[in-house]
């Protein structure tokens, strides 16, 4: 009944990015596009809300099939809990987006390269949430990758986006290569390409592997699973930050859909060591992520390395979901898929938020380098405040959303120890640290990223000049600041939301929290776990409006402005204070030494010597050093070789031919 | 009903009470050992009211966020403190929250505190700040791990109910449990900035921690602000005591007397821990800021092989 709708909406976004192609560079071009997009992905969320709601009344999942894409075939479409819950999850991000860039996209001076590919962009990604069989599925993936890419290297002229375009580009390819494998080893080798026939085809046990190893890199490598993420800090960045928001926010979350599809839904039941695989991968993500991002000044690429942090966490819930589910815990699969699940939400959430500030940020200051910011919360305070709630709710802290998944997550990690396994037995606990760990340094990143931009003294005339941005980026920024706080408070209705989804999913799902006193989230029950946010936020209100009143009614409520004191010696200039490097030097001093072999080298002029000092810092990124530098020479090498055939004589090229035919009839005779 | 939220609200009233007499008597006791007279145990609060009752000077850069610090932290740490069982078991509230979101509540108010501490832009609060940071980067994990320690014995994340498995199952001498004791001690110790880790009796030192955050602060926010950290050590001890000691504690729907009797066992058990810690600060000295790094890398490995012990060790 709605996914009628879905695919009705969808092609205005490609009319629009059709229409706006000859007029780009007019004023009211932008405006319009935007507008446009705004509207139709309010109409494709409501369409989501209420494909959730019907399937939480047991609606079965719509199909439907259009004579497009291959003859004979067709394309077929499919709009279940899950692919309801991730419309909304892109959509309520893209509307966000779409009303921030009614402003942001103003400043824009390449209009041309942007305007046309935003609402392909948004299309491919809700074509991949309501595809059915491998052929749309593919096809949306590639349409979402190459929008993506094309707005990646909108601002070609600077060498870096270059770069950022073309690595994207290379491992994009890689994506779809690996998906690719998985539908053909899925399809029988290309004979069933519709979901439904794959879904109840029984699969071998090594081919199911393999499947899930080309599924893991394929979709990993679009969301950012250590060791595959390595596009992600250079690519998002590189986008206006409107699309750099969508990027991390929503098109990473495309990518667990997909992931989440493939193993949960069309694989059947589950081995445990998928879950061993996808949890471990998904606990170093968690713990490099946030390493990476510490070590970083520029915000938006710090940004971007969180959402490598989120990704892990995200797959710590999907890995611990499929090793419940296949020793047959359906209670401890369905709480660790909503931790999944919940954070999937919550990140959409507070990144795009945080990409807006960030945006916000870099229109009002031309700046992205930290060091080059400072004291914005006197110019721009709406922005610092909504980045402020942000950082808060990506730091996990109570009574934000953020908090809510992790508290899921970590409730889940608490049931595993009845997983039968041993390597799951000392790896969970491990990983249980790796999430603790990472919070603590998310929030470390997150003080480090909002107090060195928006507090202290500015660094730059720029950053002192800074002044708010325009009204609706404002309201966009204020939106998503409500939508983390109201899911802090009401996380039980959000978990309710998610029930058929994990339903469907794993056969379960976490106690209906409507029906609990006070709206507390409960995780399984009332004497093992629960958590109340909103009784949290009111004690908290009420306990500092006590010394409050009791300060305006019993003590001095005198202010007086003065100079800094900092111990008598107040320093005037801005260089003084800390910057994100010096924040981040006892940190870098802990972990990264260890982890990027950082060094620091000191030359430290004697008394009397006039010369300045230096202080010069080496990091080596071990995923360049150890896996990709390796790769890329091995491939240069190999293509050296393969080179010489160009210059052979004829009779040479000829005889090589005949070669590799006679090779090729060997073969296939060998096989028959 | 009422009668529930009385307790509650009594609850609360008594860490807030507590927390200043606390610090005087490790106060105290430390002058003793040392051979001074030393200060009434009851000067904190005469600090307390003084301060208050000063003009709050704020250095004329200061944003919005500097002025609300101090309620926030102190509000949040408050919360926390009134949330982890002193007197008594069960109490209205005690569901709203469990162990990981009084974890959580500790790092908000960190979080802020740091803020503010790199708000006015010198160079003492970007010190305090960082470094605050990279200890907690440590010590958090570690707390989390320990809270794994605990939840996994007793099946259980509300301390209410850790609290009632340790009073009643018969626990004897387990492993894991002397390992997150030992652990907790030390998070403990580092939270709080106490000897070894940070000395708050200074704040002119080059290791100097949680001092140097709150150099801008004075009046009414210096007020909250060490209202604040004295409610953490409040906190902590509650925590360990709750935990590790919980006898004497009046269980759900208990009678006036064991109430009574629960709250005579609370203050001397708290009297008891302000002494040991005092004994513990006079005996030890004073680390470098990056050997708390191997203290806290100790507490971790010592919380990770606590949960490691009863994952392996749980029968099926």
């Amino acid at each position: 009944m709605f996914l009628p709708f879905v695919l009705c909406l969808v092609p205005f976004l490609f009319a629009a990015g059709l229409l706006v192609t000859p007029v780009a560079s007019r004023s009211w071009a932008s405006f319009a596009l935007y507008g446009v997009c705004l509207g139709v992905t309010c109409l494709l969320l409501a369409v989501g809300v209420l494909g959730l709601a019907a399937a939480g009344e047991g609606a079965p999942p719509q199909l439907m099939r259009l004579p497009l894409g291959l003859p004979g075939a067709g394309v077929g479409f499919r709009l279940d809990s899950l692919s309801a819950f991730f419309l909304i999850v892109v959509n309520f991000a893209a509307s966000a987006a779409s009303l921030f860039a009614i402003g942001y996209g103003r400043h824009e001076h390449a209009p041309g390269r942007v305007l046309p590919f935003y609402p392909v962009f948004l299309a491919g990604m809700n074509l991949v949430v309501v595809a059915n069989d491998a052929y749309s599925f593919l096809f949306s993936w590639e349409l979402m990758s190459v929008a993506s890419w094309f707005l990646v290297i909108a601002h070609h002229r600077e060498r870096e986006n270059r770069r950022a375009g073309y690595v994207y580009l290379i491992m994009a390819a890689i994506s779809t290569q690996a998906l690719l494998i998985t539908f053909g080893l899925l399809s029988d080798f290309g004979r069933v390409l519709d979901f439904e026939a794959i879904r109840t085809s029984p699969h071998a046990v090594d081919i199911a592997r393999l499947a899930v190893l080309a599924a893991v890199i394929g979709t990993g490598a679009k969301a950012g699973l250590v060791p595959l993420h390595v596009w992600l800090p250079l690519a998002h960045p590189a986008a206006p930050s409107h699309v750099s928001g969508l990027m991390s926010g929503i098109m990473t979350k495309v990518a667990i859909y997909g992931l989440v599809r493939i193993v949960f839904d069309l694989l059947g039941p589950p081995e445990w060591t998928w879950g061993a695989g996808i949890l471990f991968l998904g606990g170093i993500t968690a713990v490099v992520g946030v390493l990476y991002a510490l070590m970083q000044h520029d915000l938006k690429r710090l940004l971007a390395y969180h959402t490598v942090e989120n990704i892990g966490i995200i797959a710590i819930g999907l890995g611990l979901a499929l090793a419940f589910r296949a020793n047959g815990f359906a209670l401890g699969a369905a709480l660790a898929l909503t931790a999944a699940l919940f954070h999937v939400l919550n990140h959409s959430l507070f990144k795009s938020l945080l990409f807006f500030g960030a945006g916000a940020v870099l229109t009002a200051t031309g700046e992205r380098d930290l060091e080059r910011l400072g004291g914005l919360i006197r110019g721009m305070p709406v922005t610092a405040f909504c980045f402020l709630v942000g950082s808060a709710a990506i730091s996990a802290l109570p009574p934000l959303n953020g908090f809510v998944s992790e508290w899921l997550a970590l409730q889940a990690i608490l049931i595993s120890p009845e997983l039968p396994q041993w390597i799951l037995k000392f790896l969970v606990p491990m990983v249980g640290a790796g999430l603790a760990l990472s919070a603590a340094l998310a929030a470390a990143c997150f003080v480090k990223a909002f107090g060195i931009a928006f507090l202290g003294r500015a660094r730059t005339v720029a950053a002192e000049r800074a002044v708010e941005t325009d009204r609706t980026s404002q309201a966009a920024m204020l939106i998503l600041v409500a939508a983390c706080v109201l899911a802090g408070l009401f996380p039980g209705m959000v978990v309710d939301a998610l029930a058929p989804v994990v339903t469907m999913l794993v056969g379960s799902h976490l106690p209906v929290q409507s029906s609990n006193p006070w709206l507390t989230l409960v995780a399984s029950t009332p004497e093992r776990s629960s958590y109340n946010g909103l009784v949290l936020m009111v004690f908290i209100a009420l306990s500092a409006l006590l010394p409050a009143l009791g300060i305006y009614g019993l003590a001095s409520r005198k202010l007086r402005r003065a100079g800094a004191w900092d111990c008598g010696y107040p320093e005037t200039s801005s260089a003084t204070q800390y910057t994100a490097a010096s924040f981040a030097q006892p940190i870098r001093r802990v972990f990264a030494s260890v982890v990027f072999s950082a060094s620091e080298q000191i030359d430290m002029p004697l008394p009397g010597d006039a010369r300045p000092a230096r202080l010069t810092l080496g990091m080596k990124d071990p995923v360049w050093t150890v896996l990709y530098r390796p790769l890329v020479e091995t491939v240069n090498a190999a293509a050296a070789v393969v080179g010489r055939a160009r210059t052979l004589s004829i009779r040479q090229h000829l005889s090589l031919v005949y070669a590799v035919l006679i090779l090729l009839l060997v073969v296939l005779a060998l096989w028959q | 009903m009422i009668q529930y939220l009385l307790l509650q609200g009594f609850q609360m009233m008594l860490v807030l009470a507590v927390a200043p007499l606390l610090i005087g008597i490790v106060r105290k006791v430390k002058s003793r050992l040392l051979c001074r007279i030393g200060p009434s145990v009851f000067q904190p609060y005469r600090d307390l009211i003084r301060l208050a009752r000063k003009d709050v000077v704020v250095a004329h850069n200061a944003s919005w966020l500097f002025l609300v610090t101090p309620y926030i932290v102190f509000s949040a740490i408050w919360v926390a403190a009134a949330l982890v069982p002193t007197y008594a078991l069960g109490l209205i509230f005690s569901w709203s929250a469990d162990i990981i979101v009084i974890v959580g509540l500790l790092a908000l108010a960190r979080f802020f505190q740091a803020l503010a501490g790199l708000d006015v832009g010198t160079a003492f609060g970007g010190i305090g700040t960082s470094r605050e940071m990279m200890i907690a980067s440590l010590a958090e994990p570690a707390m989390l791990m320990i809270v794994f320690t605990l939840s996994l014995l007793a099946q259980s994340t509300q301390l209410s109910s850790i609290a009632h498995y340790m009073m009643t199952v018969d626990v004897g001498l387990r492993v894991s449990c002397g390992l997150a004791l030992l652990g907790l001690v030390m998070v403990a110790i580092a939270e709080n900035g106490r000897i070894p880790v940070d000395n708050p009796a200074t704040h002119l030192e080059l290791t100097m921690v949680h001092e140097a955050m709150i150099l801008e602060y004075s009046g009414r926010h210096l007020a909250l602000i060490e209202l604040a950290a004295a409610l953490k050590l409040t906190l902590y001890l509650s925590m360990l005591v709750c935990v590790f000691l919980p006898w004497g504690m009046a269980l759900n729907g208990a009678g006036t007397l064991t109430l009574v009797i629960g709250v005579g066992v609370y203050l001397s058990k708290m009297a008891a821990g302000g002494t040991a810690l005092a004994l513990l600060e006079v005996t030890v000295a004073k680390m470098r800021v990056f050997r708390v790094v191997d203290f806290l890398n100790f507490a971790l490995m010592l919380g990770l092989l606590a949960a490691l012990l009863l994952f392996v060790s749980r029968s099926i």
